[in-house]
């Protein structure tokens, strides 16, 4: 293995399809834990990476998230084609969320999908599109 | 690995090799080696599930016999709340308890006495600000082993409480050795136990330097000498003193109950458990408290008990439903060791036992990552463990880790076999030019 590269994990992701919702996280935060990181980091990641998941399943279309580990930090880059967040500095306020009814009576859509993921992360990064999608940029170091 | 004590044993003549074990080991402990199942120590923990599953009866758990009462000059038998299950509600609770005094211990002390304490303790331990919510019971040694193997991030959620047989045996020794005037040493303090996780708690403690009980005597060893010292014993002896409050602690949400956590969860069996700790590692799980127990229906369920345990639970709604009721009817006594809160504090941290790791060495841990998830791709993915591994993905891991060879699989082999089949068909139609005939030319 070449530690620049990494080791990058793509996953497909579809707009509304709970049966899968959470596979790919659990998948990342399976290898994390092979590869031996820190419990309390890899906490963090799994927690980005399923919000991040959750959110284009709840949201958008369709998506992919991508995850590439090295040896110092994790990046995960989530891309949807989706309605976009018309007002970011609004969504990223905890509590606010435009989750319909029915997905907040399943638990989800709470709002706190994107204050998670920042206070998660070292490095956070959200540009979006309304009516085009949303891609978010995640670092976070394993030390 | 033998740093650990396990208590889950393997006879060997009675194992056929066969898959049901490795397949339902939560915690993929299991591997086939030369026809016999192999218990990788530093995961096992003890939950019992292989011994339930195993349909040969070659999985057992190591507990003492009532032989070893003789070392000591003093016995006590600590039964757990969940012997009571094993009778029919008519057979009052303290008939039962006189019975064990009849199967040679000196006194009898009941676990659901210790429970009533672990109780109150995690009243006051889930007000404390400093509590981590969700605050985890760890009166089930299974699943506190669970979060040091596999989700160590949990482990301050963990309640710093010792279970409820610690804290009986540390009540019983303390109050005798005194009252005795005998040696701690000379006391044997004897646990009744449904399952092999209480056994390996008091052989190796989870929390305490020193577990105060002796030793672990399985439920299922003793039955037949209880059922008939049970039916000599007269209807109104008496040695009972727990409450339904304890005694409720044997069924799957007692402890919830007994604690009185408003905004809890309760969850059994194993497997369950461990989905709903991946849950509470997301941070899904808005609960102050999680009552999480290895065995399906709470400790009635464990490896070790005799009776079904839906019928197990049926006869134990309808005692608690009696004692209920009776404990109204006197006033319940609220136990009277309280104060003391030595009885159930922890002595030392839970250490992390993760077990997941590749490789001590990051960037090997990566590779190995790599050449597993190639390896997997050229596995076919019917999990059916011929191989020895519970499944794919484990026999991929224990190839990286060399412990397995890709033709380990019989489908891989097969494979190999046709090739190579192929192979010599081709190369038997060939020959030398010395006998080829050929054109003239």
């Amino acid at each position: 293995m070449n530690p620049e590269q990494g080791i990058v994990l793509d996953y497909a992701l579809k707009g509304g399809d709970f049966d899968t919702a959470g596979e790919a996280s659990s998948k990342i935060k399976r290898i994390l834990q092979q590869i031996g990181v820190r419990s309390d980091v890899i906490r963090r990641i799994a927690i980005s990476s399923y919000e991040a998941e959750m959110n284009v399943i709840i949201h958008a279309y369709s998506g992919v998230l991508k995850a590439s580990i090295y040896p110092d930090r994790t990046e995960l880059v989530v891309e949807d084609e989706g309605p976009g967040i018309a007002d970011i500095d609004l969504a990223m306020q905890e509590g606010y969320s435009t989750a319909p009814d029915h997905i907040r009576e399943m638990g989800f859509g709470a709002g706190m999908g994107l204050p998670n993921m920042a206070r998660c992360s070292d490095e956070f990064s959200i540009n979006s599109v309304a009516g085009e999608g949303t891609k978010i940029k995640i670092l976070i170091r394993h030390s | 690995m033998s740093e650990y004590f396990h208590s889950v044993r393997l006879t060997p003549e009675r194992c056929k090799g066969c898959v049901n074990c490795i397949k339902r080991c939560p915690t993929e402990a299991i591997r086939i080696r030369g026809g016999k199942a192999r218990i990788t120590e530093a995961r096992c923990i003890d939950c019992g599930e292989c011994i339930r599953r195993c349909v040969n009866r070659a999985k057992t758990a190591v507990t003492d016999s009532l032989g070893d009462l003789k070392n000591y000059e003093y016995n006590v038998a600590l039964p757990a709340p969940s012997l009571y299950s094993q009778f029919s509600a008519d057979v009052p609770a303290n008939v039962v308890l006189c019975g064990l005094m009849q199967l040679g211990f000196d006194e009898v002390f009941e676990v659901a006495l210790g429970a009533e304490i672990v109780s109150d303790a995690t009243v006051e331990y889930l007000k404390r600000p400093e509590a981590k919510k969700p605050a985890i019971s760890s009166a089930c040694p299974a699943v506190v082993r669970l979060v040091q193997v596999k989700f160590p991030e949990l482990i301050d959620n963990l309640i710093p409480l010792e279970a409820p047989v610690e804290v009986a045996a540390r009540l019983v020794r303390g109050i005798r050795c005194r009252e005795l005037g005998i040696a701690p040493e000379a006391i044997g303090v004897w646990f009744i136990t449904p399952c092999p996780a209480k056994m390996t708690a008091v052989k190796q403690p989870l929390g305490a330097e020193k577990s105060s009980v002796t030793g672990a005597i399985g439920i299922s060893q003793i039955y037949g000498d209880l059922l008939k010292a049970v039916a000599a014993v007269p209807r109104d002896a008496n040695c009972q003193r727990a409450t339904a409050r304890g005694v409720g602690w044997a069924l799957s949400g007692g402890e919830t109950a007994a604690a009185t956590a408003a905004n809890s969860l309760v969850v059994d069996e194993i497997h369950n458990v461990s989905e709903v700790l991946e849950q509470v590692a997301l941070g899904k799980i808005k609960v102050d408290f999680i009552e999480a127990l290895a065995c399906s229906g709470g400790c009635i369920g464990g490896p070790l008990m005799v009776e079904n345990r839906f019928v197990a639970e049926h006869r134990m709604q309808q005692r608690l439903a009696r004692m209920r009721a009776e404990d109204e009817a006197h006033g319940a006594a609220p136990a009277k060791y309280h104060s003391d809160s030595s009885l159930t504090e922890y002595d030392r941290t839970i250490e992390p036992r993760p077990i997941m790791r590749l490789d001590e060495d990051i960037f090997r841990a990566m590779y190995k990552v790599e050449q597993m998830e190639k390896t997997l791709k050229k596995l076919p993915g019917l999990d059916c463990g011929s191989c020895g591994s519970p499944n794919c993905k484990a026999l991929a891991e224990d190839i990286v880790q060399g412990e397995a060879v890709e033709t380990d699989c019989i489908f891989k082999l097969r494979e190999r076999v046709r090739d190579l089949a192929q192979e010599m068909v081709g190369l038997a139609a060939k020959l030398p030019p010395s006998l080829e005939e050929r054109e003239e030319s």
